[in-house]
């Protein structure tokens, strides 16, 4: 018996969405040790001996008992139907990660595509976020957001392109197995400029400090999720972190070979979470160890270094893909 | 379903918001409300609203003794509350002319150069998670910080038993005197301090982004520092030299070297400069101190049996001491009873928060929080 196509999918998405949402939730308490042994602290520790492993749990469950609160002046709709639309982006990029050879939800041809245009939805939620809640706050952040978000998302996508054009396809499979002579992050000058620009408009893409203005707790208070409490405050809190995720499996896929590594073909994934963990990592420590920047110096790093920077770097590559012709080695 | 409340967002002409810091806020440094007028991010116009922390100390300083209220002085500036002791039982030994003395007048020296030192430390910490948030690298530089403050405190701890509000100084000398190996134990901890001042120097000044976030943002000129009174680390950031352990030593500060840094570009980078500096020049005066630290009695007074105890001749006398945040000061009137006729403080932080409205408008929200914190108020002192 053979299963129909549709169900097969239904089925592979149904696993893959919900081993990412224990993958996310372990990822918080990753950030969480690791930003305390940062802080000469110890960190999650008594909630699941050894080293606070159910942490994550207590979580969810403190945050699902919560009680929901709705503010009276709130624009309802809107309101509530935030914290979905914010999510739903930021699980869907998951959808053209191809984990193993043969061993995603779809392998798309335009994969990388799909993956900044959803990506890059996740604004929509976040304004109206900061919008439904009626609060200046929120209002504020709303506004900084999207400001932000179309600063970034340029040489986000820039610099995402430098390894498509030395693939020669938007097809996330085809990238990994152009990399089997040589990683893109060790392709002379091109890779490790447009990893370097890559992550910096990931940390911005995330919203993490040192460009967090969205969230800005100190300015701000909480940004556009000010408001939320209980499971929609969840929601957000989850969609972020399975953003940033998404953003390092992107990251590990496009410079650092995504499955490729020693041993046998089976260790692949294996390879592909410690990759995206490595680049988690690298992003977690410079969240906790700078401090945030001002909106219109993050505007000016934008447009007037990144942006032009990136798109100098990809016509750079588009020539030397010309001369030397598309793939590693 | 109830009706819909409509909520006034505040618009007015010229697409202003007014938006509301504090009370509550996360950066309000306590309880401080600004009313800031935005246009987009910058602010146009701040309204400082003070008097969330009032307790009534002059009043409290009028209905308790000369020998009830130095423990209650150390409330006013909790986070500095050697100094303003300090300041109350140095203004009553004015009046009284009692004498103090020189063990007494060097322990007060160590604790006083402490405190600044553990008062800075929290400085530091607040102001870089006003910066860098209570997720972010501020959160890092925060923890650093308070491991060392916690150090000193455990310091203080050792000497009075209380780790914020000490009730070290009384009148005529000092409460306590030094348990034994105390003093090896400040060396040590001061050393361990020094060490992490060159850690903390070279994450921040070598961070692109924090230079960019200080430098230039929150200008005081010197006129304007002059101007509107403020002092210690603010207006040495100005490039006054203006120092109350120099201009008028008290408590034997004569005897000790030390710098009085100035900077003059009187920015928040200053301010971060003029502070950094005078750590180093605090353990530079609690070394001397320990070295120097004579025999002797550490009270010119006999033990305290009753509350009534210090009488006060009729007369009125200022005393003024250099704190963590400034010049604190405190006049006493006095009837010739145990308790003061009338008193009032000089709160360095009241009169340094003065200048926000001056310096704030123009800058962006971001800056609010970082000037604020440049500012270092402690509104424990401000509404006291």
């Amino acid at each position: 018996m053979t299963l129909p196509p549709a169900l097969g999918h239904a089925i592979t998405a149904f696993i893959v969405l919900n081993a990412l949402l224990v993958l996310v939730a372990y990822v918080t308490l990753l950030e969480r040790k690791f930003a305390a042994r940062m802080q000469s602290r110890i960190g999650p520790y008594y909630v699941g001996r050894p080293h606070g492993w159910l942490q994550p749990v207590a979580d969810a469950l403190k945050l699902m008992m919560k009680e929901d609160i709705i503010p009276a002046a709130s624009d309802r709709w809107v309101y509530n139907l935030a914290p979905l639309v914010f999510l739903v982006p930021c699980l869907l990029i998951f959808a053209t990660i191809p984990f193993a050879p043969e061993l995603g939800v779809a392998d798309l041809n335009i994969g990388v595509l799909f993956f900044l245009a959803v990506s890059s939805l996740e604004i929509v939620g976040l304004f109206m976020g900061g919008w439904g809640s009626n609060n200046k706050y929120a209002l504020l952040s709303a506004m900084r957001a999207v400001n932000q978000i179309i600063s970034y998302d340029l040489p986000f996508i820039f610099a995402a392109l430098v390894p498509v054009l030395l693939a020669g396809s938007m097809q996330m499979s085809a990238i990994v197995t152009a990399q089997h002579g040589l990683w893109f992050v060790a392709y002379p000058v091109i890779g490790q400029l447009a990893f370097v620009a890559f992550l910096v408009a990931t940390l911005a893409a995330e919203n993490r400090v040192p460009f967090d203005i969205l969230e800005a707790e100190s300015e701000l208070v909480a940004g556009f999720r000010v408001e939320y409490s209980g499971m929609k405050f969840a929601l957000i809190q989850l969609g972020e972190y399975a953003h940033m995720l998404g953003t390092s499996f992107l990251g590990a896929l496009l410079f650092l070979g995504g499955w490729l590594g020693p041993g046998p073909v089976w260790l692949g994934p294996f390879w592909f979470l410690l990759k995206a963990v490595l680049v988690f990592l690298v992003v977690t420590w410079v969240r906790w160890s700078f401090v945030r920047i001002r909106v219109d110096q993050i505007l000016a790093i934008s447009w007037k270094l990144l942006l032009p920077a990136t798109l100098i770097l990809l016509m750079a590559t588009g020539f030397v893909v010309a001369l030397r012709g598309p793939g590693g080695a | 379903m109830p009706d819909k409340q409509v909520v006034e967002l505040g618009y007015g002409g010229n697409e202003r918001l007014m938006m509301n810091m504090g009370p509550q806020h996360p950066s309000s440094h306590g309880v401080f409300r600004m009313i800031l007028t935005l246009e987009g991010e910058t602010v146009v116009g701040v309204d400082a609203v003070i008097g969330y922390l009032h307790r009534c100390h002059e009043k409290l300083g009028e209905t308790l003794t000369y020998v009830q209220y130095p423990s209650i002085a150390s409330k006013t500036d909790y986070v500095a509350a050697m100094t303003s002791e300090l300041a109350y039982v140095s203004a009553v030994e004015k009046i009284a002319k009692f004498e103090v003395p020189r063990r007494a007048q060097y322990l007060r020296v160590i604790v006083a150069e402490l405190q600044r030192i553990a008062s800075h430390c929290l400085w530091l910490g607040t102001w870089c998670l006003d910066m860098g948030g209570a997720l972010g690298g501020g959160a890092t530089v925060f923890l650093y910080c308070i491991r060392e403050r916690e150090m000193v405190l455990d310091r203080f701890e050792e000497l009075t038993g209380a780790r914020l509000l000490y009730g070290f100084h009384q009148i005529g000398g000092t409460r306590y005197d030094l348990p034994p190996g105390w003093d090896k134990k400040v060396r040590e901890t001061v050393d361990f301090i020094e060490a992490r001042l060159d850690e903390y120097e070279a994450m921040l000044e070598e961070n692109t982004f924090f230079r960019v976030r200080t430098r230039g943002v929150g200008v005081i000129s010197r006129e304007l520092a002059q101007a509107v009174g403020v002092s210690g680390p603010l207006i040495r950031g100005s490039g006054v030299g203006y120092d109350v352990r120099r201009a008028e030593p008290y408590s034997s500060y004569g005897d000790f070297n030390f710098e009085v840094p100035v900077e003059t570009a009187g920015d928040c980078y200053a301010r971060y400069r003029v502070r950094m500096v005078e750590f180093r020049q605090s353990i530079r005066i609690v070394r001397q101190a320990l070295d120097g630290l004579p025999q002797g009695p550490i009270s010119s007074r006999p033990g305290v049996k009753s509350v009534g105890q210090v009488r006060v001749p009729k007369g009125e006398g200022y005393a003024r001491v250099e704190g963590a945040r400034g010049e604190v000061g405190c006049y006493i009137v006095s009837d010739g009873g145990p308790k003061a006729y009338r008193m009032k403080w000089r709160g360095a932080s009241f009169s340094n928060l003065a200048v926000l409205p001056h310096i704030v408008p123009g800058h962006k929200v971001a800056d609010v929080v970082a000037i604020m914190g440049s500012v270092d108020p402690v509104f424990g002192e401000v509404d006291r």
